[in-house]
C-alpha cells in the first residue's frame, strides 16, 4: 500500500514524515524546503506500508518544477491513498487545493494540522462537518508534537482497505457541460489519472496533458480547443482563471459553514515583526543574530578542537614510541589523523552550526531575511528568493542548489546554483575555523566570511549582467513565527550531522591513510609538482598540492590532509599567517566538492555544471590573489 | 491605483493582475486575486518588497510585482 502526503506549502507534511519515519526529511519553517519526494517503509498496525512526502504546492497546475513533482508523481504512481495535510490557520486557501484533489477520485483523508495554532487565534473548526461535505475523514493532528498521528494514520489504512471515493465538488453548469461532453468522448489517456481530473485539466489548458492527448488521439485536440474557447467567451477570462476561481470561491464557502471565529489572542509574535522586520532596526537584529551565531559556532568549537585536538597528538606520540618508523606505523598514523580529522575539527564547529541553522529556519526566521535582502538582492541581479539557496548553502551546497527548483526561471536557478556553490559549506567552515580562527583569531575568520560575500556579490552581478533578463520579481509566503521544539531542531541536526559521519568522514580517514602511503613512498612529490605552479602562485609550501587535489573529494580534507602533508599537528610552526589566510580562501572558493558536482549536473545539465567548475577556479585564483595582497599588507 | 502606490495599514481590493500567468496563478494562491482584500502591512527600505496581508497570510512581494498589481480603495467586509 502507499500512501502519499500532499498539501500546500508550509504545512508540515515533512514534520509529519519525520514524526512516522524519523528524521528523513528536510524540514523549515519556510516553503520550498521540501523540493523532491522522499518515500519510506512504516509499520501502521502491522502493516507495512510505503510513505511518500511531496513538496507543498498550492495547486496541482503548478508552473516551478518543485510544486509540478506532485503532479508528476500522481500521474505516474499508484497512490492507494492520499493524506491531505491541511494548514487550519488558512482553511479556505488549504482547501482549494483539497478541491483540486477531490477531482482526482481517490481515496483520501484529511488531516487537520496545527489546531494548537488555530486554537491560539481562536479559531473553531468543525472537522466531522467538513468531512461531510467533502466525503473524506477528517481527522485533528498537531504534527510538531506528534498528537493524532497514530489516529490519522489508522483511519488512512481503513479507508484505503474501504475504497472510499471521495466527492467531486461541482463546477456551475457550463463547465460541468464541457466536462461530460468530454468525458463521453475522450478515452482513458492519462492512467493512472482518471479522465474526469484528467480532461478538467485540459480544460485548464495543462500543457503535459494536452500533449498526451496530442499523442493518443489528435483528433481531440481541437474539440477540446473549441471547448476552451467558448469558455473564454462567454466568461470573458481565461479558463483556467474561470476554474480556479470557482475553486476558490467554494473553499471560502465550506470554510465558512465549518469555522466559527472566536475572540484572537494578540500574542507576543505579533509584535516580533515590528523590531525584526523595522527599517533601521530590522537590519541591526539582523547583523547582531549572525554575530551571536557565528561567536555561538566559534567558542562552541574551540572549547572541543583543543583538548580533542592535544588527546589525539598524544595519542599519536605514543603510537610512534612503540612501533618506531616503519610502514605499519605510517598507515595508522594516517589512520588516527583522518579520525581525529573528523572528531576533533570537523564536528566541533559543524555541531553548533547545524543546531543554529535548524533554530533559525524552524523559527521562521529565513524569510523574513529574503524580505529584508531583497532589494539589495536586486542589485546584484536576483530577487529576494534567492535567499533560500544562499542560507541553505552554508549548511551544505548539495541541498542549496537542489533549493534552486523554488525558481520558475532557468536563467535564474542557474546564477543561483553558481552563486550558492560560492557560499561556504559546513565542510569549508571546519577549514575557515580549524586553520584561520584557530591560529590567528575569529576576526580574521570574519573578514573571510565578509570578503566571501563581497566576491558572491559581484560575481553575481557579473553573472547577471552576462545573462541581462527582467527578473519578475519576489513572491513569498512569510509564515508566522513558530517555537520549534527541542527534538525536531535536535532531530534535524542530528540528520545533517549523520550525513557527515556516515558520507564524510570514512573518505576522511581513507584519504588520510592513501596520502600516508603517498608520503612512505614519496609518491605525493609527484602530485605537488603537478600542482606547484599553482601553489608557487600563491606563495603556498609545495605540499598543499596533494590536500588541494583531495579536498575535491571532501572540502574537510583540505585541512586533515594538510597537517600530513606538512607533517605537523601544529600548522603555524610550517605555515605564516599569510599563508593560512591564502590557503583559506583557495579552499572556500576553487572547485565545489563531487557532491555539489553530481547534483548541479542532474540539476542543471552537464555543460552548467563545467561551466561552474571553471568559474570557481577563476573566482579562487583571484580571491586568493586578493587575500595574500591584503595579508601581506595587514598581518 | 497601483498596489505599489497604497498608503500603510489602508484596505484595498484587487481590481486585476496585469503580469503573466505564471505571475498571475502564484499570487492567486497566495490569496492575491481580483476581488480580494489586501492590506499593505510594511515596506523594506531601498525600494524593497512590501509586505502585504491577504486572506489571513503575510506576503512580500516585490515592487515590480506590486506594480502590476491593480487595486480600489474600499473597505472589506470582513476583516
Amino acid at each position: 500500500m502507499r500512501i502519499a502526503l500532499i498539501g500546500q506549502p508550509n504545512c508540515g507534511k515533512s514534520t509529519l514524515f519525520n514524526q512516522v519515519a524519523g528524521y528523513k526529511a528536510e524540514t523549515g519553517n519556510f516553503s520550498g524546503t521540501t523540493v523532491t519526494f522522499t518515500e519510506t517503509k512504516v509499520r501502521v498496525q502491522g502493516q507495512v506500508v510505503n510513505l511518500v512526502d511531496l513538496p507543498g504546492t498550492y495547486t496541482l497546475a503548478a508552473s516551478n518544477p518543485a510544486e509540478r513533482e506532485v503532479f508528476t508523481y500522481l500521474a505516474g504512481h499508484e497512490v492507494d491513498i492520499i493524506i491531505n495535510v491541511i494548514d487550519a490557520v488558512h482553511l479556505s486557501q488549504s482547501l482549494e487545493l483539497t478541491l483540486e484533489l477531490l477531482e482526482l477520485q481517490r481515496p483520501m483523508v484529511i488531516a487537520l494540522n496545527m489546531l494548537d495554532e488555530a486554537r491560539m487565534v481562536g479559531l473553531q473548526l468543525d472537522g466531522p462537518g467538513l468531512g461531510k461535505l467533502v466525503g473524506t475523514p477528517v481527522l485533528p493532528l498537531v504534527a510538531s508534537k506528534g498528537q493524532g498521528v497514530r489516529n490519522l494514520f489508522v483511519a488512512a489504512v481503513r479507508t484505503a482497505q474501504e475504497g472510499v471515493i471521495p466527492i467531486r465538488q461541482a463546477f456551475s453548469p457550463d463547465i460541468e457541460g464541457a466536462v461530460d461532453f468530454l468525458m463521453s468522448r475522450v478515452m482513458s489517456f492519462a492512467e493512472p489519472l482518471c479522465t474526469e481530473a484528467a480532461v478538467i485539466k485540459l480544460l485548464e489548458g495543462d500543457a503535459e496533458l494536452t500533449k498526451a492527448l496530442k499523442n493518443s488521439q489528435p483528433e481531440m485536440i481541437h474539440v477540446v480547443e473549441d471547448l476552451r474557447l467558448g469558455l473564454q467567451h462567454s466568461r470573458s477570462r481565461q479558463p483556467v482563471w474561470v476554474i480556479s476561481g470557482e475553486r476558490h470561491a467554494r473553499a471560502n464557502e465550506i470554510a465558512d459553514m465549518v469555522t466559527r471565529q472566536g475572540e484572537r489572542r494578540v500574542l507576543f509574535r505579533d509584535h516580533l515583526d515590528n523590531i525584526l522586520l523595522h527599517p533601521v532596526l530590522g537590519y541591526l537584529a539582523l547583523v547582531l543574530i549572525l554575530f551571536l551565531f557565528f561567536q555561538f559556532v566559534y567558542h562552541f568549537g574551540t572549547l572541543l578542537e583543543e583538548p580533542l585536538l592535544n588527546f589525539f597528538i598524544g595519542m599519536e606520540g605514543m603510537m610512534l614510541s612503540w612501533l618506531g618508523e616503519g610502514f605499519f606505523s605510517q598507515i595508522l598514523v594516517g589512520l588516527i589523523q583522518g579520525i581525529s580529522g573528523g572528531i576533533a575539527i570537523v564536528l566541533p564547529y559543524l555541531m553548533p552550526f547545524l543546531f543554529g541553522l535548524g533554530l533559525l529556519e524552524d523559527i521562521g526566521y529565513l524569510p523574513r531575511v529574503a524580505f529584508l535582502m531583497d532589494a539589495l538582492m536586486h542589485r546584484i541581479g536576483l530577487h529576494g528568493k534567492a535567499i533560500v539557496p544562499f542560507i541553505l548553502g552554508f549548511g551544505c551546497n548539495v541541498p542549496a542548489v537542489m533549493s534552486t527548483r523554488i525558481m520558475e526561471d532557468r536563467r535564474d536557478r542557474f546564477i543561483a546554483a553558481a552563486l550558492a556553490t560560492l557560499v561556504p559549506c559546513a565542510a569549508r567552515l571546519s577549514v575557515v575555523f580549524g586553520l584561520v580562527a584557530f591560529y590567528l583569531g575569529p576576526n580574521l575568520a570574519l573578514a573571510i566570511y565578509l570578503f566571501n560575500l563581497v566576491v558572491i556579490s559581484l560575481t553575481a552581478r557579473l553573472l547577471s549582467l552576462m545573462m541581462p533578463e527582467e527578473t519578475p520579481g519576489l513572491i513569498l509566503e512569510i509564515p508566522v513565527y513558530r517555537l520549534p521544539t527541542f527534538r525536531t531542531v535536535a532531530g534535524k541536526a542530528w540528520f545533517r550531522i549523520r550525513e557527515f559521519v556516515v558520507e564524510a568522514w570514512p573518505v576522511l580517514i581513507a584519504g588520510s591513510i592513501v596520502l600516508s602511503i603517498l608520503n612512505y613512498f614519496n609518491w605525493a612529490v609527484f602530485i605537488n609538482s603537478l600542482v606547484r605552479p599553482l601553489s608557487w602562485l600563491l606563495g603556498l609550501p609545495a605540499p598543499v598540492g596533494v590536500p588541494l587535489i583531495f579536498g575535491i573529494l571532501r572540502k574537510e580534507l583540505s585541512l586533515v590532509m594538510l597537517h600530513q602533508a606538512l607533517q605537523v599537528t601544529d600548522l603555524s610552526t610550517k605555515m605564516t599567517s599569510v599563508q593560512m589566510v591564502t590557503f583559506a580562501v583557495f579552499v572556500v572558493f576553487y572547485i565545489p566538492c563531487l557532491a555539489t558536482m553530481a547534483v548541479l549536473r542532474r540539476e542543471l545539465g552537464a555543460r552548467a555544471m563545467a561551466l561552474i567548475a571553471s568559474l570557481t577556479v577563476i573566482i579562487a585564483m583571484l580571491a586568493a590573489l586578493a587575500a595574500r595582497g591584503a595579508a601581506l599588507l595587514f598581518l | 491605483m497601483r498596489l505599489l502606490d497604497v498608503e500603510k495599514e489602508k484596505d484595498v481590493i484587487v481590481v486585476a493582475i496585469e503580469a503573466g500567468r505564471s505571475v498571475e496563478s502564484k499570487l492567486r494562491q497566495l490569496g492575491v486575486m481580483p476581488g480580494n482584500c489586501v492590506r499593505v502591512l510594511r515596506q523594506a527600505p531601498f525600494r524593497g518588497p512590501l509586505l502585504v496581508l491577504a486572506g489571513g497570510r503575510e506576503v512580500a512581494l516585490g515592487q515590480r510585482i506590486a506594480a502590476k498589481i491593480m487595486v480600489e480603495e474600499k473597505p472589506c467586509e470582513s476583516p
